[in-house]
């Protein structure tokens, strides 16, 4: 029983990880329209960063300042933010899936640096020993596993926060407006270039946060957990939970995550041995007919955008 | 070494310019950028594999590595990519495309692209397979200048089905309207192109030259499943280097990048080929978004 509960423990808190990457996300795309095909390289960013930050000394990568891992959120999503500020300047100007394009391409560069930079990163070994939140507590299980659910809900709980406050604010609907039309935003006043960055490299930082808090959850990373597979993960929790709604992109995280762990468990069980190592690539074209199920039965997800109007007009019923 | 560079870069160019030319085709008709283009080459590679298994083993041709199976394998490899491709779209892209949303399109087609590479990763492992356990005899061109025969009937062939594609699209009727619709697709419609048709032959012609490309790299380099994903950021680069909707643009697009490629590797490093298809593709975008050839403006 102890073993189940902590078991869920551990599922909420990756789920919850996975939602912070997929608000991220939805700042982008589901506000300012953005098409990030990077989101594994941002997370990558991150991960890499708070590892750096918190881990012991070690010779086979670079870091090791075994900083808090508080320090290590942080500059998880500095970094995220510095590299998103650098890819946004190049090319958030590129119409849509021009956009999509290059930041699939940088995420894939990224991904190459992190193999071949083997003094840095550790190469295709990655990094181990990264100090998990709340060490002192890991030979009780279920206490361990229900204080890292705590903290995981509580960063994703400050991020939603965050996120409803800034898309209802007066700079949310100006996204909201290029997004939908930037040549009347552009006429009112707005700058389409800088509010397209600001909301990039935000989204960007709560990805990156996403990667460090897998990371600390995990205590591991290698450069194969930023693959597409990732970048994929994280789209279809968007779509599924409906884009441009942050409960949304909640609630997609989590159930898509929860698809993704059944899915394995089941195809380990019902796969004849031979097919068992195999069963990884079955779970991706299984998430992949979900999506295309999704788009095309569903488009606008579980629970999609709300029609937003200026609270002064509902006021006077309008 | 620049000899080497340059047969080495010129063959693997001729694969990407093939599997550009599907690439830029959709892009250009349907205004969208299609991730899964890079696994119609995976998938005709296999469906190869598969079919010139089933003929059997063959005494393999002259100096080549492969015999006439390989080459029945090819042409029905190249029927069956385009009627995967074809399918994609009926089932897939042609309903998304009824909402109106291009963006949404793209990621289908990401999602599309992984779910077709694990399907073959899930059916035939993550090992890679071989079309021919010979070993590819090489021959002297010049001093420094290396190539196999494999490597050079490949190059002949994919530039006979690129010649065969332009005239394709130069002279007949049905090229004719290809150009017409991804010119302007109102102006087509009025003039009673029949616009369902030409999106159809896209996907067919597309699919059928992204399986050669496919089994050209099997011959040349190996069968794995994610070989169509590699090649996927190089056929981007080739299609925007030659101008989005512009055939012989992604040719040309295609050699650059492979040479580009080939030349970067004494340089940086093999480990870092699709970064350089990445550079040059950033760098055109930013400096000429229309492509060499005045294609479509990104």
């Amino acid at each position: 029983m102890t073993g189940l509960l902590s078991y869920l423990c551990f599922f909420a808190t990756v789920a919850l990880s996975y939602g912070v990457a997929t608000l991220g996300l939805n700042l982008q795309w589901g506000s300012a329209g953005l098409f990030n095909v990077g989101v594994a390289g941002f997370a990558g960013v991150g991960a890499y960063a708070a590892a750096w930050i918190t881990a012991a000394p070690a010779a086979a990568h670079w870091g090791g300042f075994a900083a808090p891992i508080a320090l290590g959120w942080l500059g998880a999503m500095l970094a995220a933010a510095l590299v998103a500020a650098v890819i946004g300047a190049v090319t958030l100007r590129l119409r849509a899936d021009y956009l999509a394009i290059t930041t699939f391409g940088a995420a894939v560069t990224l991904q190459l640096l992190a193999l071949d930079l083997t003094a840095l990163t550790g190469g295709p070994f990655g990094i181990a020993f990264i100090p998990k939140p709340f060490e002192a507590l890991a030979d009780r299980p279920l206490a361990f596993g229900a204080a890292n659910l705590a903290l995981a809900a509580a960063v994703t709980a400050a991020a939603f926060l965050a996120l409803e406050r800034l898309t209802q604010s007066p700079w949310g609907r100006v996204l909201r407006a290029l997004r939908e039309d930037e040549a009347a935003a552009a006429s009112l006043g707005k700058a389409p270039a800088r509010f397209r960055l600001q909301a990039f490299v935000i989204g960007a930082a709560l990805i990156g946060l996403s990667g460090a808090m897998q990371a600390q959850f995990f205590g591991f990373i290698a450069p194969d957990n930023y693959l597409p597979v990732f970048t994929f993960q994280v789209w279809v929790m968007l779509v599924v939970g409906g884009a441009g709604n942050n409960r949304g992109a909640l609630l997609g995280a989590v159930a898509v995550w929860a698809l993704w762990t059944l899915s394995g468990t089941a195809l380990a069980l019902l796969l004849p041995g031979f097919w068992q190592a195999r069963g990884a690539a079955l779970r991706v074209v299984a998430i992949g007919v979900v999506l295309a199920a999704t788009l095309l039965a569903r488009p606008r997800g579980l629970i999609g955008e709300r029609a937003t109007v200026s609270r002064h007009v509902a006021q006077a019923g309008g | 070494m620049i000899g080497q560079i340059l047969i080495d870069g010129i063959t693997s160019g001729a694969m990407i310019g093939l599997g550009a030319i599907g690439l830029t085709l959709t892009c250009g008709l349907l205004r969208f950028a299609n991730f899964a283009q890079g696994e119609f080459a995976t998938w005709g590679a296999y469906f190869a594999l598969l079919i010139a298994g089933a003929l059997g083993g063959a005494a393999p041709l002259g100096p080549l590595t492969f015999g006439w199976p390989l080459l029945a394998a090819l042409l029905i490899s190249m029927g069956l990519t385009a009627l995967l491709a074809w399918s994609l779209d009926a089932v897939l892209f042609r309903r998304l495309r009824r909402h109106g949303n291009a963006i949404v399109l793209v990621i289908a087609s990401f999602g599309a692209s992984l779910a077709l590479r694990s399907a073959v990763e899930f059916l035939f492992g993550p090992e890679p397979y071989y079309y021919s356990r010979d070993i590819a005899m090489t021959l002297r061109l010049a001093p420094g200048m290396r190539a196999t025969a494999d490597q050079l009937v490949v190059l002949a062939l994919a530039l006979v089905l690129m010649l065969a594609m332009h005239l394709l699209l130069a002279r007949t009727p049905l090229g004719r309207a290809m150009r017409a619709v991804s010119e302007n697709p109102d102006l087509a419609r009025l003039a009673g192109i029949d616009a369902a048709r030409v999106v159809r032959a896209t996907w067919l012609l597309g699919g059928a030259l992204a399986a050669a490309a496919g089994v050209f790299l099997g011959v040349t380099v190996q069968v794995r499943p994610a070989m169509g994903f590699e090649l996927l950021l190089p056929l981007f680069a080739a299609a925007i280097l030659g101008g989005i909707g512009s055939v012989p643009g992604a040719m040309v697009g295609g050699l650059v990048i492979g040479i580009a490629e080939a030349a970067a590797v004494p340089l940086a490093g093999a480990q870092y080929r699709a970064a350089v298809a990445f550079v040059v593709m950033l760098a055109m975008l930013l400096v000429r978004p229309r492509g060499l050839f005045g294609g479509r403006a990104a």
